[in-house]
């Protein structure tokens, strides 16, 4: 009766691992649509208005961000209002938010900051020129009309 | 599937951009202390632009639609001649005593070196070296040119109430008539537009480039004023 072999155990099959690097590729996949890099959450609604000269700036850690608009959520009105970091501000505010500001940058770099103005393109002009006077007074001068790029008109 | 893996990495490398931030550049004025008088100026140095609360514009008290902005301010800025490309308008009578536009005044080679050696000679280095900065543009240009009166500049006032939109498109319309006329010299003088040379310079920061650029800016200096913003309430027009 020699057709159980029983004393010769097979040995068991070794699991491929051809698959490996595909399960490692769909892991990095995943990760890499997953992630957002961390950005300030925008509480107002803003349209950029479309310019033709712009200037891109590349220094990204010199530019810190005042947005203005209509807030997004309707319980605080559709007045446009003023965005620092996360939160709404007074105009008043801006001067001492500069001040902040500038010191979470080098030294060397302090004069270097920009101040990007995200506004809505049908905010008026009152809040943003209120802005821009507390700017001034806090003497962060360097200013940056977000917009998006458009080409020149006529000619 | 590793290759198709590959092929996804790639795509998404080259697709992805890191955001930056673009828009129209300003440099604000810094404040202005109380007590400052206001400086006299000549009525045809300066280009008049307001905005109402309807989003309209007065041009130098004419009404205009903003794509007819652009025309306007190079009209400004050139009416009396550079001296190199632009000749003087026709209907551009010089030495008027009540010019529309700012007069264009020669720059001649010859009184600047004169002028430099007496500066220098005062020990005045700063002032020796603006005039240098002309002589050099003088020389770039192979010829002598007509600058701007220093009193003269594009003036905008907004009404509290005008549209951010249209704010930025008037900001807009006043740098790109610069722009154009900067590159039309760019391009004539030096065969390259006044845009490309200046991408340029950031990439290389070539001195003979930084030359160039600093002789296009002197005959279409940037000089965009915004006046200070009234009480509310301030009478409409």
């Amino acid at each position: 009766m020699g057709k159980f072999n029983k004393g010769k155990k097979r040995a068991m099959a070794a699991i491929s691992t051809a698959s490996l690097p595909d399960i490692v590729f769909m892991l990095l996949f995943f990760f890499m649509m997953t992630t957002v890099m961390q950005t300030e959450d925008e509480m107002v609604k803003v349209v950029r208005p479309e310019v033709s000269e712009v200037y891109k700036i590349e220094k990204k850690h010199l530019i810190r961000y005042i947005n203005i608009g209509q807030p997004q959520d309707a319980r605080y009105g559709t007045e446009p209002v003023i965005q620092l970091n996360d939160q709404f501000a007074e105009a008043s505010a801006i001067r001492d938010w500069v001040d902040v500001e500038r010191l979470t940058l080098a030294e060397s770099e302090q004069t270097k900051m920009w101040v990007s103005l995200k506004v809505d393109k049908d905010t008026k002009m009152g809040v943003v020129t209120d802005v821009k006077q507390e700017l001034r007074k806090a003497s962060a001068l360097k200013v940056l009309y977000s917009a998006n790029s458009r080409e020149r008109t006529g000619s | 599937m590793a290759d198709i893996a590959f092929l996804l990495l790639v795509f998404w490398l080259v697709t992805t951009t890191i955001e930056s931030d673009e828009g129209v550049k300003r440099q604000l004025p810094p404040p202005v202390p109380e007590d400052l008088e206001q400086q006299e100026v000549k009525e045809g140095d300066v280009y008049n632009v307001r905005t109402n609360f309807r989003d309209e514009l007065l041009v130098e008290k004419k009404v205009l639609r903003i794509d007819e902005l652009k025309a306007g301010a190079k009209d400004f800025l050139v009416a009396t001649g550079d001296g190199i490309l632009n000749p003087v308008r026709d209907n551009v009578v010089l030495n008027d005593g009540n010019m529309m536009y700012p007069e264009r005044v020669w720059v001649r080679k010859g009184e600047l070196q004169i002028l430099e050696l007496s500066y220098l000679g005062a020990g005045q280095t700063k002032r020796a070296a603006k005039v240098r900065e002309k002589i050099r543009a003088i020389e770039l240009f192979g010829g002598d040119y007509r600058e701007l009166p220093g009193s003269a500049l594009i003036s905008l006032q907004t009404d509290r109430n005008t549209s951010y939109d249209l704010y930025l498109q008037v900001q807009n319309e006043l740098e790109a008539a610069i722009n154009e006329l900067r590159d039309e010299l760019a391009e004539a003088k030096f065969n390259m537009s006044y845009a490309e040379m200046v991408e340029r310079y950031e990439r290389s920061k070539e001195p003979s480039l930084l030359d160039r650029i600093m002789a296009v800016r002197l005959v279409y200096p940037q000089r965009i004023s915004e006046a200070e913003p009234r009480d509310a309430g301030a009478t409409y027009y």
